[in-house]
């Protein structure tokens, strides 16, 4: 047979081309893992527990451990008139959740925060993905529910009976923060012309986000809802000044020009030089 | 049942340990709280994954004292009694893949399959993937994958789906790789191999007692660690060992058993 000598595989040889396997299968690892877990973050629509981080941090702190989904079911006051347990706020996301599966979350309509004077859920947490501090007066370092800020209730005007001219106030009452998270703003109706609009306005400074008025809202799908607060606030930006504010003002004085990145070059006009000259079009 | 005491102690273990996972979801009993990644015995000590922190401090976030306690105390109790004892005595996906185990050798599945080869290192770059993994995305990779966690928060929190990754690994166990999940593929297991590389509990070996039927190595998940069987009179000091326990049951020779420490200096007399 005078076929090929059969090729030699020096030791170098070998090395190298068991490093670029090692390496190699390496590769497809992280891209096959990475790839599924970038899929696997939560929707932007996810309610998180109180006092929960930013979302980004949140998914990298949280253990799924459930600690605070069981503090918040079992807690003693969570029971009905015949002393039966009640399903909790919190849910462990599954797959199919659409919410990084293990993590707590909750939907209002289902079962909606009761904000509880001494927090059971943040407590419980041992990685601090809940943090504590969030809820916790800086000044007398008790414990503020109020300052939790889950959400933001949001309504749909045209399904919400009190546009209408119905006389509803459902979420009104039912929300923990009575006349402050929602108030009422009185309207003419000119339809009739001689009743009044009770029109529900949330307050986002003042909303914690609980859901209570989601729950509490009559129309066949809430016409009141939650939303995350970085999907449902606008965010108005460092150069719009409130002239009658003094706070605003003193920001005003005390900003660094320099700090400030500008699209295009800062002029080095003044402002009236632009109002003497001709670019006004007058 | 002669032959099966550490067998049914071990599924004694495992399935109280989930019931009370159970219980102190559905009806807060506080002896053992939380999940596997972490839970609070008593109400009052905290247990936490240590490979789970891992991932956790690999996605560069800072945790609270209480997980990181959680997380010391459980390296140290496996690192004593031998750190893969969690995969053979607690972790759930345990019941499922012996299951599969079982019912290969009862379908002489290795006779007649060709057999594929996998290395069983893949554990220990799994580790490390994890980790980068991690880094990369910000979420604790295998936390969001890992079928021990699925399948417990599906017993602890109410079936859901998800389970689908259960049958998966079932199926794979079962037909393609004999041990193939956790004797193979499991990072977490890979990492209690390493935390449990110098417990003092061991399996050893007595091989003036042996008769050579081999059945420990026919049951053994590991069965790479027994290779001092019927050669020499030492302990099984591999950590891949999970102390299972299954080996010294199937023995009919009394020429496998448990033994605290001391390994070291036994070892070195033997040689």
């Amino acid at each position: 047979m005078g076929g090929k000598e059969k090729e030699k595989i020096t030791p170098r040889r070998r090395f190298f081309t068991d490093l670029a396997h090692h390496i190699g299968l390496g590769a497809m690892g992280v891209l096959l893992w990475a790839g599924y877990t970038s899929k696997a973050k939560s929707s932007p629509l996810t309610l998180r527990p109180p006092a929960a981080l930013d979302e980004e941090d949140f998914l990298k702190t949280c253990i799924k451990c459930g600690l605070c989904a069981e503090a918040c079911q079992n807690r003693p006051q969570n029971k009905d008139v015949n002393g039966k347990q009640l399903p909790g706020t919190l849910k462990m996301a599954k797959a199919g959740d659409n919410v990084t599966i293990g993590t707590p979350f909750f939907i209002p309509r289902d079962v909606p925060c009761y904000m509880c004077d001494d927090i059971p859920c943040t407590k419980a947490c041992p990685t601090e993905a809940l943090d504590i501090t969030r809820v916790t007066n800086p000044k007398t370092k008790e414990l503020d529910i109020k300052m939790m800020r889950m959400g933001v209730a949001v309504v749909d005007v045209h399904s919400c009976i009190a546009f209408w001219g119905l006389q509803c106030d459902a979420c009104y009452r039912a929300c923990p923060l009575l006349d402050e998270a929602i108030k009422l703003v009185y309207n003419r109706n000119s339809r009739t012309g001689k009743h009044a609009f009770l029109e529900p306005k949330v307050d986002p400074d003042v909303c914690t986000g609980c859901g209570l008025c989601e729950k509490a809202c009559v129309t066949e799908k809430p016409a009141i809802f939650v939303l995350p607060r970085e999907v449902a606030l606008g965010k108005v930006g460092a150069h719009y000044v409130r002239g009658w504010d003094k706070k605003d003002q003193q920001r005003v004085k005390e900003r660094n020009l320099n700090d400030i990145t500008t699209h295009d070059e800062r002029s080095k006009k003044k402002p009236i030089d632009y109002l003497n000259s001709n670019s006004l079009g007058l | 049942m002669k032959n099966m005491k550490y067998l049914i102690l071990r599924r004694i273990t495992q399935i109280t340990l989930l019931f009370l996972y159970f219980a102190g979801n559905a009806w807060g009993w506080s002896i053992l709280q939380g999940d596997i990644s972490t839970s609070l015995l008593f109400n009052k000590i905290p247990l936490s994954d240590p490979f789970a922190l891992l991932q956790i401090l690999a996605t560069g976030a800072l945790v609270g004292a209480n997980v990181v306690v959680g997380a010391v105390i459980i390296t140290l109790f496996y690192g004593l009694i031998g750190g893969r004892a969690f995969c053979s005595w607690v972790c759930p996906v345990n019941m499922v893949t012996d299951l599969a185990t079982w019912l290969r050798r009862k379908l002489l599945i290795d006779k007649v399959e060709p057999k594929i080869w996998m290395s069983r290192n893949i554990r220990y770059y799994m580790i490390a993937l994890a980790l980068i993994v991690s880094a990369i995305s910000g979420l604790a990779a295998f936390e969001v994958v890992s079928p021990i966690s699925i399948l417990n928060r599906n017993i602890v929190f109410g079936l859901g789906s998800g389970l689908g990754l259960i049958g998966a690994i079932f199926i794979f166990d079962l037909f393609v790789v004999k041990n193939g999940w956790c004797g193979h593929i499991c990072p977490l297991g890979g990492f209690y191999s390493l935390i449990g590389k110098f417990s003092l509990f061991k399996v050893k070996h007595d091989h003036q007692k042996c008769t050579l039927c081999m059945r420990c190595k026919e049951v053994c998940p590991e069965s790479q660690v027994l290779k001092m069987i019927g050669k020499s009179s030492i302990t099984v000091n591999s950590g891949e060992c999970t102390n299972c326990g299954r080996c010294i049951d199937v023995c009919n020779d009394d020429a496998l058993f448990f033994t605290i420490s001391k390994y070291i200096k036994e070892n070195k007399e033997s040689k």
